[in-house]
C-alpha cells in the first residue's frame, strides 16, 4: 500500500469505529435527555472520512468541474444531512471511500503485475574496455562492444556469445519455463537471465534497437489502441453523469408541485440519483479487463499491441497461416533415410563426409543428422560438381552424393523417390548406396495448435504458401488444415487473403513470420507474427507477437481474448442493470440510499474483482 | 513529435478520460492518450507547438485532478 492509501485506510477505520459507537448511542438511549444531540455526533465520523472528498470537491468546483464525482458525493451526503438522515450520510461517505481505496489497491496490483514485465530492463551493462571491466548505462553501449554477463545477471543487450556457455532463463520473454542452453556463436537477447555460466559477448544491436526495448515500447503503447467497447464506455460516461444529475434535479423539484407529496421525500429520492451518477464501475472495469488480458498474454510470451486487437481476436472465425517458419521450423532436416547394402548410420556418415566441405544448408542438415564425429582426415579429395552434387574420395573409395543427374554421371542405377522434399543419392565406387530425404519439418505443436483452434470455434483454417502444391498439401494433411493455396507470389497472398476476408464471417487472423508476410499481416483483422524467428518488418506490421514462435499459442490468445471479452460484457450488463434498477426504484421511492451506495461502490468492487479474473487463463 | 510522460497520483479512471478529452481539444494536438492503467500521458503534437502544448496539457490535468503530477523529463 502506498502512503496515500494507508492514510485513507486509517481514516476509514477510525470513522467506522466512531460510526458504530454513534449508532449504539442512538439506539441504546444511554444519553438520556442529551439524546437530541446524538445525531450531530455522526458529523464527527462524517468529517473524518469525508474531509478529503469535501476538499477535492471544493477545489474542483473552483476549476469548473461540476460533474466531478467528489462533488456529487458531497452533494448527496450533505443533502442527506440536511434532511436529517445522519447515519445514511456517514455510511455513504464511508462506503464511497472504502470503494475508492479498494479500486486503487486493485488497480495498483494489476499494474504491478504488468510492470514486472518492464522490470526486465537492465540497469547497467558490464563492458570490457582495454582489459578492464566497467559498468555503464546500456544506452551508452554500441555495436561491437564486448560485454560480460555474470551468472544471475540479465542479458543487457542483444549480443552474440564469443566465450563461455550457460543456461538462460527466458521466462520473462517467452513464458517458456525450460532454460535455454547457449554456447559460443549463439545469439542472446536482452531480457533473458543468465543462470549459471560466465559469458562474454559482442553487442549486435544498440539498446534502442534491441528486442526488449522494442517490446516494451509496444506494450506501453498498447493503451493507445483502444477497443471499440472501451471507446463506447468513455463516450457513454461523458453523457451518463450529466443526464443522471439533471434527472435528479428534475425529480427533486418537479413532482412535488405536479404530483404532490413532501419535498424532502422527493429530494431524498433525487439524492439517490446523485449517488449512482458516477460511471466508475464501467470506466474502471472495462479498461482494467483489457489491461489484465494483455498482462496475462504477456506472461505467456504473447505481446498484444492494443485492446482493439483483443476484441477482434475474440470474434475470429478464420485463421490463415503462412507455411514456412510459421507452421514449419523453416530449416532443413533429414526426414527419411533409405540405405541400400548398408545401415542408416553408415549411409548418413559417408554422405556427411562427402558433403563436409560444402556450406549449403542441405549439407549442413546431413552433417547435423550424423551421430558420430566427422573425421575429415579420411577424405582424400573432394570436388563440388555444380548442379549435380559432390564427388569425394573417402578411405580410398570414390563417393558420389547428389541429385539424379549426379547418379547418371556416376553411372549407377538409383531408386526413384516419389515423395516431397530434396533428395540426396549416394553411391560408393559406382555402387548405389541409397538416398536421404531432406525436408522442412512441421513444428512439434502445429497439429495440436490446429486441433485446439478448431475446438475453440475456428471454422476455417487456411495455408497460403509460396511453396509447391505437393509440399503444402502434405503439411496441410498432416496437421489438419482445411484449405491450401500454394505456389503464390507475395502479391497473390494479399489478394487471396482479401478474398478470404470477404467470404468469411467473423474476423480473419493471419499468422506469418517473413518480410513478405508484412502486407498480409497489416491487411488481416488481426495479424500475428512469430517474434523470435520473425523478421523485424513482420513484428512491426503485426498486432500480436508470439515470442516463442509456437503456433499453439494462437489458441491461447484466442482463449484470453474470448475470456476478456465476456468479462467486459458481463461487467457492462451487470453495472448498467443494477444502476438502472436502482434509479427506477429510487424514482418510485422504493429504494433508499443504502441500495444506491451498493449500486455505485458495490457494483464497482464486483466489476473490478471480475475484471481481475482476466489476469489468469 | 510524440512523447510520453509518467503521471503520479492519477487516482480515478473517469478523470483520466476527462483529461484525455481536454488535452485532445488543445490546438496542435494530433492525438493524446491518458492511460489510467499505465499511468502515462502520451502526446502526439506538431513539433513547433510541442512545448506550449505540453504546458497546456499539464494545466488541463491539474484542473481535472489537482493532486496529479506530470513528470517532465
Amino acid at each position: 500500500m502506498t502512503k496515500k492509501q494507508k492514510h485513507t485506510l486509517y481514516r476509514i477505520v477510525i470513522s467506522a469505529v466512531l460510526f458504530v459507537v454513534c449508532t449504539v448511542l442512538k439506539h441504546s438511549g444511554v444519553m438520556g435527555s442529551a439524546e437530541i444531540f446524538v445525531p450531530y455526533l455522526f458529523l464527527v465520523p462524517y468529517l473524518i472520512v469525508g474531509f478529503p472528498v469535501l476538499k477535492k470537491a471544493v477545489i474542483n468546483i473552483s476549476h469548473g468541474q461540476v460533474f466531478d464525482e467528489n462533488f456529487l458525493m458531497c452533494l448527496a451526503t450533505i443533502g442527506a444531512l440536511c434532511i436529517g438522515e445522519f447515519a445514511e450520510a456517514v455510511f455513504v461517505m464511508l462506503f464511497y471511500q472504502i470503494g475508492d481505496l479498494f479500486e486503487s489497491i486493485a488497480v495498483g496490483k494489476s499494474r504491478g503485475s504488468i510492470s514486472q514485465l518492464m522490470d526486465i530492463c537492465p540497469e547497467y551493462v558490464n563492458i570490457e574496455r582495454d582489459g578492464k571491466i566497467e559498468q555503464i548505462d546500456p544506452e551508452e553501449a554500441s555495436v561491437g562492444d564486448i560485454i560480460v554477463i555474470k551468472p544471475g545477471e540479465k542479458v543487457p543487450l542483444d549480443a552474440r556469445i564469443i566465450e563461455g556457455t550457460s543456461s538462460l532463463n527466458t521466462t520473462a520473454l517467452t513464458g517458456e519455463s525450460l532454460p535455454l542452453d547457449v554456447a559460443v556463436g549463439d545469439s542472446v537477447i536482452n531480457g533473458c537471465i543468465n543462470i549459471n555460466g560466465l559469458l562474454k559477448a559482442e553487442v549486435t544491436k544498440e539498446y534502442s534497437d534491441s528486442t526488449m526495448s522494442k517490446i516494451l515500447e509496444l506494450v506501453e503503447n498498447s493503451a493507445e489502441n483502444k477497443a471499440p467497447t472501451e471507446n463506447f464506455i468513455t463516450k457513454f460516461a461523458r453523457y451518463y453523469t450529466p443526464i443522471v444529475v439533471i434527472a435528479a434535479v428534475v425529480l427533486a423539484f418537479v413532482p412535488p408541485f405536479v404530483i404532490g407529496g413532501e419535498l424532502t421525500d422527493w429530494v431524498m429520492r433525487a439524492l439517490n440519483f446523485l449517488v449512482v451518477s458516477c460511471p466508475c464501475a464501467l470506466v474502471i472495469s472495462v479498461p482494467l479487463s483489457y489491461f489484465s488480458g494483455i498482462g496475462c498474454a504477456s506472461r505467456n510470451g504473447i505481446l498484444i499491441k492494443g485492446s482493439n486487437f483483443l476484441e477482434s481476436m475474440a470474434k475470429a472465425k478464420t485463421v490463415v497461416f503462412d507455411k514456412t517458419g510459421t507452421l514449419t521450423k523453416g530449416s532443413f532436416f533429414v526426414t527419411e533415410i533409405y540405405p541400400v547394402g548398408m545401415d542408416e548410420d553408415q549411409l548418413i556418415e559417408i554422405t556427411a563426409l562427402a558433403e563436409s566441405y560444402s556450406n549449403h544448408p542441405i549439407s549442413l542438415s546431413i552433417r547435423n543428422a550424423c551421430k558420430g564425429n566427422i573425421d575429415t582426415s579420411r577424405i582424400e579429395k573432394a570436388e563440388e560438381i555444380s548442379g549435380h552434387g559432390v564427388k569425394a574420395v573417402i578411405d580410398g573409395k570414390t563417393v558420389c552424393a547428389g541429385n539424379e543427374r549426379m547418379m547418371k554421371e556416376a553411372g549407377c542405377e538409383y531408386e526413384k523417390f516419389g515423395g516431397v522434399g530434396t533428395i540426396i543419392h549416394t553411391s560408393v565406387d559406382e555402387k548405389y548406396a541409397g538416398y536421404i530425404v531432406i525436408s522442412d519439418r512441421v513444428k512439434d505443436d502445429s497439429a495440436e495448435a490446429i486441433a485446439s483452434l478448431k475446438a475453440n470455434g475456428i471454422t476455417n483454417t487456411v495455408i497460403l504458401s509460396g511453396d509447391k502444391e505437393a509440399a503444402a498439401k502434405k503439411i496441410a494433411d498432416e496437421i489438419g488444415i482445411d484449405t491450401v493455396y500454394a505456389e503464390l507470389l507475395p502479391g497473390d497472398k494479399v489478394s487471396r487473403l482479401e478474398d478470404i476476408i470477404k467470404e468469411g464471417e467473423g474476423s480473419t487472423v493471419f499468422v506469418g513470420d517473413g518480410i513478405n508476410d508484412a502486407p498480409s499481416l497489416t491487411r488481416a483483422d488481426v495479424g500475428i507474427a512469430m517474434g523470435a524467428l520473425g523478421s523485424d518488418a513482420a513484428i512491426e506490421a503485426a498486432d500480436i507477437v508470439l515470442m516463442d514462435d509456437k503456433p499453439s499459442k494462437i489458441s491461447v490468445v484466442l482463449k484470453i481474448a474470448r475470456k476478456t471479452h465476456s468479462i467486459v460484457q458481463q461487467n457492462i450488463v451487470f453495472a448498467l442493470t443494477v444502476k438502472i434498477l436502482v434509479l427506477v426504484l429510487s424514482a418510485l421511492g422504493m429504494s433508499n440510499m443504502w441500495e444506491a451506495v451498493f449500486a455505485d461502490v458495490g457494483v464497482s468492487v464486483i466489476a473490478i474483482l471480475n475484471s481481475m479474473r482476466a489476469q489468469r487463463l | 513529435m510524440k512523447k510520453s510522460y509518467k503521471l503520479i497520483d492519477l487516482d480515478c479512471a473517469n478523470c483520466a478520460a476527462k483529461m484525455e478529452t481536454a488535452i485532445n481539444k488543445i490546438p496542435g494536438v494530433n492525438k493524446a492518450t491518458v492511460s489510467f492503467m499505465t499511468q502515462k500521458l502520451t502526446i502526439d503534437a506538431a513539433d513547433d507547438k510541442f512545448d506550449s502544448v505540453v504546458n497546456e496539457a499539464v494545466a488541463a490535468i491539474s484542473k481535472v485532478e489537482p493532486d496529479c503530477q506530470v513528470v517532465l523529463k
